[in-house]
């Protein structure tokens, strides 16, 4: 694997390998006071972001730096892209630094792909616009994979925004590639054409409009961030009605088996996706997922620059 | 006088046994079997497909304003090596072709260069604002006599503006040319509206945007008595629309489908390449089914390339960011005889039909798509039907590259084309 882009670059093996080498990295720094492994000393990462993100941005440079990578952060916003630079130039320049590895965010769906085309480094995708996320997908493959062990049979709903989430593009192809059902729950303005067949031929998605049926039936479920620009777009009419048709709140929370967990990718609208206690009980998982980032991407900085799959036991 | 010009064994429309066609003072002087060769030029046509030469509704020459992408010589080197002997430059200029300056001057310009007639395409509204109507009359009276009239690029969405359009033309024997995209409905939208651009995270150009818009036209235009010409129809609901308008009699709507609608489909977006970016959107293979069966059936009148140059920055960027259109008129023969000719859908009269004649009468183009007979003017090509060649856009005249057929080898090639008896393009090469 060169690249990481899209969730469909991985098969279930190489999923699983990343998830496992996540887990074993998480292991091989708890309780240590010093945060470092020495693996990718020596090795540039450039997180280079032509959106604003803390929580993405921040992981991935964590994960760099545990493993003793340099990592150098671009910002779109004073840096040569506010000049007016393209993106193919702005890759070209980076490349001709000697960066390992392109960690890209950015508001056009397949940026990342044009990228990669360019440019001799690796690319990480981390959000093209309304198409992908690749890590934030492994990371809620992580998390749940912690809390339900195996991801097979298990019955994922992924509740919201799905036409606008690079989220849910990610998650539904990754859960189905390791064998989960993922049903999606949403209002139909907000549900795009032809999500029956995102989980492949072998586990077709299911789609409904009522949140309240499909809860008990679920292993998890995944809230997915209403964007504030999208509540004036006229998918629907109101927060308030939103958050009454498909929020989640403590009533319904309740209608959930006791080993569900509830996953949200941050940063999340308490009152409108999700109930302020919702977000906080025991069966959040929203700070794992946090954590969990962190550990998966030093896995994916890892498989792409160590190159060597096989190696990755010994070394992690 | 120049010397005639005997262009010996060719098949018009490519039907019967091969005969010669002698060009004296640009017209047909003779024309049958055995013609004596006195004085002449004599060419070997070796059973060449001869046809009237075609005629593009639809092209954007980029000049004035865009001259790196493409002018009005490249552009018209571009047309004679595809066959053409008249382009309809579209309005979308900088400056825009909304007065009788702007469009005297791209007549000028194509007159200078003398490769294909330059029809200016005027502009319906100022500066393509869609406001307030431009001063169709003063450039349908001008030196450049604009016989039709589009924003395209852009739809003339508000319904009393195209009313008032349509019914204005009627005393210019003009014709309105809607690009017919209801914006409200394709806000930020960046490609076919199905399954592959969502799952590829691109917004979506929804059928009935463009469909809805045709559909409101056929009814004004009906009630105008005014000639309506719908730009690019891309999807089976509008060849829909346009059934019913053709029953309901609205006799004065004529219609026009692109090469690449022909031949290319949504599955192309996989790969974000914006080569493959273009407005309307590729669409779906039934779409594409639709419109082929449709140009067969005359439904739809004819091909027109809407010939996009790009210059590379415009192209070479994220999906988004790039600007939508495709080069066409090299290529454009081509794909006809790939998508329509090879599979029986067309003959080459039909081929003279839908690239030739009909868009000549659509256009009031004067002695363009005329008959290849004795006494009509020598405006014609000849074709190599058996011919197959491999696209290559950086080989093409234009000044930009963006054809979405690179790599692509295709059947039959224009090989000579002549504009009034004069040869503009033989064998690949132009004649200035």
């Amino acid at each position: 694997m060169r690249h990481l882009l899209a969730a469909g670059d991985l098969d279930a093996d190489t999923a699983t390998r990343l998830l496992d080498t996540a887990d074993r990295l998480e292991q091989a720094l708890a309780g240590r006071e010093v945060h470092k492994l020495p693996t990718l000393r020596g090795r540039t990462v450039v997180t280079l972001f032509y959106e604003n993100s803390t929580r993405t941005r921040a992981s991935f440079e964590i994960a760099g730096k545990w493993m003793s990578a340099d990592v150098v952060n671009v910002s779109a916003a004073g840096s040569s892209v506010a000049k007016g630079e393209s993106l193919r130039d702005t890759a070209h320049t980076l490349d001709a630094m000697g960066t390992d590895l392109v960690v890209l965010r950015h508001p056009a769906s397949g940026s990342a792909h044009r990228m990669a085309g360019w440019i001799s480094a690796h690319v990480v995708n981390a959000g093209d616009g309304s198409h992908e996320h690749p890590t934030q997908a492994l990371l809620d493959a992580a998390t749940l994979r912690h809390r339900l062990g195996s991801l097979e049979g298990r019955r994922i709903t992924i509740v919201g925004d799905v036409l606008h989430s690079r989220v849910a593009r990610s998650g539904v192809t990754l859960l189905s590639t390791l064998g989960a059902q993922v049903q999606l729950v949403a209002p139909p303005t907000l549900l795009p054409c032809g999500v029956e067949n995102w989980g492949g031929r072998n586990s077709p998605v299911t789609v409904s409009h009522d949140l309240d049926a499909a809860l008990p039936g679920s292993d998890a479920v995944m809230m997915l961030r209403v964007q504030v620009e999208r509540m004036h777009g006229g998918f629907f009419p109101s927060a308030r009605e939103y958050a009454i048709g498909y929020g989640l709140s403590e009533a319904r929370a309740a209608l959930l088996p006791a080993h569900a967990p509830v996953l949200h990718p941050g940063p999340m609208l308490r009152g409108m996706e999700i109930a302020h206690a919702v977000a906080d009980s025991p069966r959040s998982a929203i700070t794992d997922q946090v954590r969990n980032g962190v550990h998966v991407r030093m896995a994916v900085l890892y498989h792409l620059l160590s190159g060597q799959e096989d190696r990755q036991g010994s070394e992690a | 006088m120049s010397q005639p010009l005997l262009l010996r064994g060719i098949r018009p429309y490519g039907e019967g046994d091969p005969v010669d066609l002698l060009v004296r003072d640009g017209v047909i002087a003779e024309l049958g079997p055995r013609l004596g060769a006195a004085g002449a030029a004599v060419r070997e046509a070796g059973g060449l497909v001869a046809l009237p030469g075609f005629v593009d509704l639809h092209t954007h020459l980029r000049e004035p304003g865009r001259e790196d992408a493409e002018t009005i010589a490249s552009g018209s080197a571009a047309a004679a090596l595809g066959g053409y002997t008249a382009v309809f430059a579209m309005a979308n200029t900088d400056p825009v072709a909304d007065t009788a300056v702007a469009v005297e001057h791209v007549h000028r310009r194509g007159q200078q260069v003398g490769l294909v007639e330059v029809r200016p395409v005027g502009a319906v509204t100022r500066g393509l604002g869609g406001q307030r109507l431009a001063e169709l009359g003063g450039m349908a009276g001008s030196a450049a006599r604009v016989s039709m009239f589009s924003d395209d690029g852009v739809c003339v969405h508000d319904p009393l503006i195209m009313r008032r359009a349509l019914e204005y033309s009627t005393a210019l024997d003009a014709v309105v040319a809607q690009h017919a995209e209801e914006p409200r409905l394709t806000v930020d939208a960046q490609a076919h509206e199905g399954e592959i651009a969502a799952r590829l995270g691109l917004a979506g150009w929804p059928a009935a945007a463009e469909e809805s818009i045709v559909a409101r036209d056929c009814l004004l235009a009906r009630a105008a008595g005014a000639r309506l010409h719908v730009c690019h129809v891309s999807t089976a609901g509008t060849v829909n629309v346009l059934r019913w308008a053709r029953q309901w009699c609205v006799p004065t709507v004529t219609s026009e489908v692109t090469p690449h609608h022909l031949l290319l489909t949504d599955e192309r977006l996989a790969t974000y390449d914006p080569v493959n970016k273009v407005n309307p959107p590729l669409r779906t293979g039934a779409d594409v089914e639709a419109l082929r069966v449709a140009l067969a059936e005359g439904l739809v009148d004819c091909v027109a390339t809407d010939h996009a140059p790009h210059a590379a920055q415009d192209k070479e960027c994220e999906w988004s960011a790039a600007r939508p259109g495709m080069l066409g008129l090299q290529t454009a023969l081509s794909v006809v005889v790939q998508t329509m000719v090879r599979p029986g859908l067309l003959d080459w009269r039909g081929v003279a039909r839908v690239m030739s004649e009909r868009p000549a009468t659509v256009g009031r183009a004067g002695g363009q798509g005329r008959p290849l007979a004795v006494g009509e003017p020598a405006t014609l090509v000849l074709v190599d039907p058996d011919a197959r060649w491999t696209v290559r856009g950086a080989e093409l005249a234009s000044l930009s590259a963006n054809t979405p057929f690179e790599g692509m080898t295709l059947p039959g090639r224009v090989v000579t084309t002549l504009l009034r008896g004069r040869v503009t393009a033989d064998d690949g090469k132009v004649c200035r």
